[in-house]
């Protein structure tokens, strides 16, 4: 009988240390909150042009934390919607823009690059964001097209859409691999 | 029920006990008639029971005997219970046909003649239009429903994201409001005054500070709010507020909000072409003055954490120029 309570309660106690829940970081601090800024590359900004600021570099440390939240790549998918990217690139099939959710990547595939994409805008098109967005949010958006291509976790990837679907979910998606993040590209034929 | 006002619950602007419209007081009617009728029955039980142990107290400790009985006190007990059922099932009935005629009543309020109000829920604020024929006519607000007394009135509601409920206990009971699903809610408000509403229904981190007013007002009073919520923002008048201007359009603020009259109109936030005329900030979190416009601006995540206004890094006078031109949004 005590044997069975002693393992009845380490199986609790067990259980309960796989509860872990995922931390939501709300308040992203000071230096993610600022403004995403750099050198605008394309004359077109949603809601007017921005007012000039410090460029902001972005840092790796942020990539990761972004990265590794389910949260924070929900809120880029939100995101994706409010800002409009939906209006340009579809749900990642593209039409007036290119597809996100494919191996090809005009400006890069790095999130590095794509954060650039964003916030400096692209000729023939993309607005550049700079001035309008804080950081944390360019970095969720990052994550969030990120995960369209099959890049994330599968249990940090968005599992359901708000609307319709019409692909499959992101954290279904089979992964992709874009030619700039293969090392062996020459032992490809 | 005149010495019930001074118990707390009785009154107050959040209550389902202090009606102040007809769906509300069909609640209330029906509440008080299932609890009179509860309350009786259950201290008649407990009378009963009290006094029958009193009578016997003295067996407690021994085993009773057997009470004897005859056929005459047989038929009497019967007798007993039938009664007991029948009354049973006259007072279930009493209530049921009660909540079903107060639901009926409810129901068929006139849907005809009713003033339209819609109402979308957004995880965590209440985005309020006032549709017109013509569109320059029409108003969009959030958090404040302001409604003439009297007039019969269509809550048109449905929800953004998730599913809320539009509840404001002093003037009808709640309703549901679900992503992509239409749902109506008829309500009068008879007396003038401000009416506290919550989201009642858990809708994520911040359903707690999901609130909203009703504004009871006369016709004329209503008319006059209406029209002047209809007109663009007013134009700068001074090089402080300009340059506030300047600081909404430059910044994030654009991305979501909308002020009439300016080239910001994002509808992912709250509209603020009138923002200085609501009493509330942050769906009746905050009162509407400069320290909390201020404070909610720089960081709204330390005060309403989860909340979709990011926090903003603006420098003390932009901040400062910010607010006195938002102040000027009457």
């Amino acid at each position: 009988m005590r044997y069975a309570l002693a393992l009845l309660l380490s199986t609790v106690l067990l259980l309960n240390a796989g509860c872990k829940r995922e931390h939501r970081v709300f308040d992203p601090g000071a230096a993610q909150a600022s403004v995403a800024y750099a050198a605008p590359l394309d004359p077109v900004h949603p809601g007017g042009p921005s007012a000039p600021a410090a460029p902001s570099i972005p840092s790796a440390r942020a990539l990761s934390q972004y990265e590794q939240s389910a949260y924070a790549v929900g809120e880029g998918k939100r995101l994706y919607m409010a800002f409009n990217c939906v209006g340009c690139h579809q749900h990642g099939g593209g039409g007036i823009g290119p597809a996100l959710m494919d191996a090809q990547w005009i400006y890069g595939s790095h999130p590095e690059q794509i954060y650039a994409s964003i916030v400096e805008g692209r000729p023939n098109g993309m607005p550049s964001f700079a001035g309008k967005i804080p950081e944390y949010q360019v970095w969720e958006l990052v994550a969030y097209v990120r995960s369209m291509s099959g890049q994330l976790p599968e249990d940090i990837a968005p599992s359901r859409s708000d609307e319709m679907p019409v692909v499959k979910a992101e954290q279904a998606r089979p992964k992709e691999h874009p030619q700039d993040q293969q090392k062996d590209r020459k032992a490809q034929p | 029920m005149m010495f019930l006002a001074a118990v707390p619950g009785f009154s107050g602007d959040q209550t389902s006990l202090n009606p102040v419209g007809p769906g509300a007081s069909h609640i209330e009617h029906t509440f008080a008639l299932i609890f009179w009728i509860t309350a009786v029955v259950y201290i008649i039980v407990m009378a009963v029971l009290v006094i029958s142990i009193w009578r016997r107290h003295h067996s407690l400790d021994t085993m009773p005997d057997p009470q004897p009985t005859s056929a005459e006190s047989d038929q009497r007990a019967q007798r007993m219970v039938a009664v007991a059922i029948g009354v049973t099932t006259v007072l279930l009935f009493t209530m049921m046909i009660s909540s079903f005629a107060a639901s009926r009543a409810i129901a068929t309020m006139n849907y005809e003649q009713a003033l339209t109000i819609h109402v979308f829920g957004h995880e965590w604020w209440w985005e309020v239009q006032y549709p017109s024929d013509q569109a320059w006519k029409s108003v969009v607000t959030a958090n404040e429903i302001h409604v003439p007394v009297g007039v019969t009135i269509r809550i048109h509601g449905t929800s953004r994201d998730v599913i809320h409920s539009f509840w404001a206990p002093n003037v009808q009971g709640k309703r549901d409001l679900l992503p992509g699903y239409d749902t109506d809610l008829m309500l009068k408000v008879d007396q003038p005054g401000r009416y506290r509403g919550q989201c009642a229904e858990y809708c994520g981190e911040q359903h707690a500070h999901m609130a909203f007013y009703i504004v009871a007002q006369s016709q004329d009073d209503f008319n006059h709010w209406l029209q002047g919520q209809q007109k663009s923002a007013p134009p700068p008048a001074t090089p402080q507020t300009l340059h506030g201007q300047q600081v909404f359009l430059t910044h994030a603020c654009v991305m979501c909000h909308t002020i009439r009259g300016t080239t910001a109109g994002s509808r992912v936030g709250p509209d603020l072409t009138h923002l200085a005329s609501r009493t509330t900030i942050a769906a009746g979190m905050l009162p509407n003055n400069t320290a909390n416009l201020a404070g909610w601006i720089l960081n709204a995540q330390n005060i309403k954490p989860g909340c979709r206004m990011p926090p903003n890094g603006l420098s003390g006078s932009d901040l400062q120029d910010l607010v006195a031109y938002l102040e000027t949004l009457q």
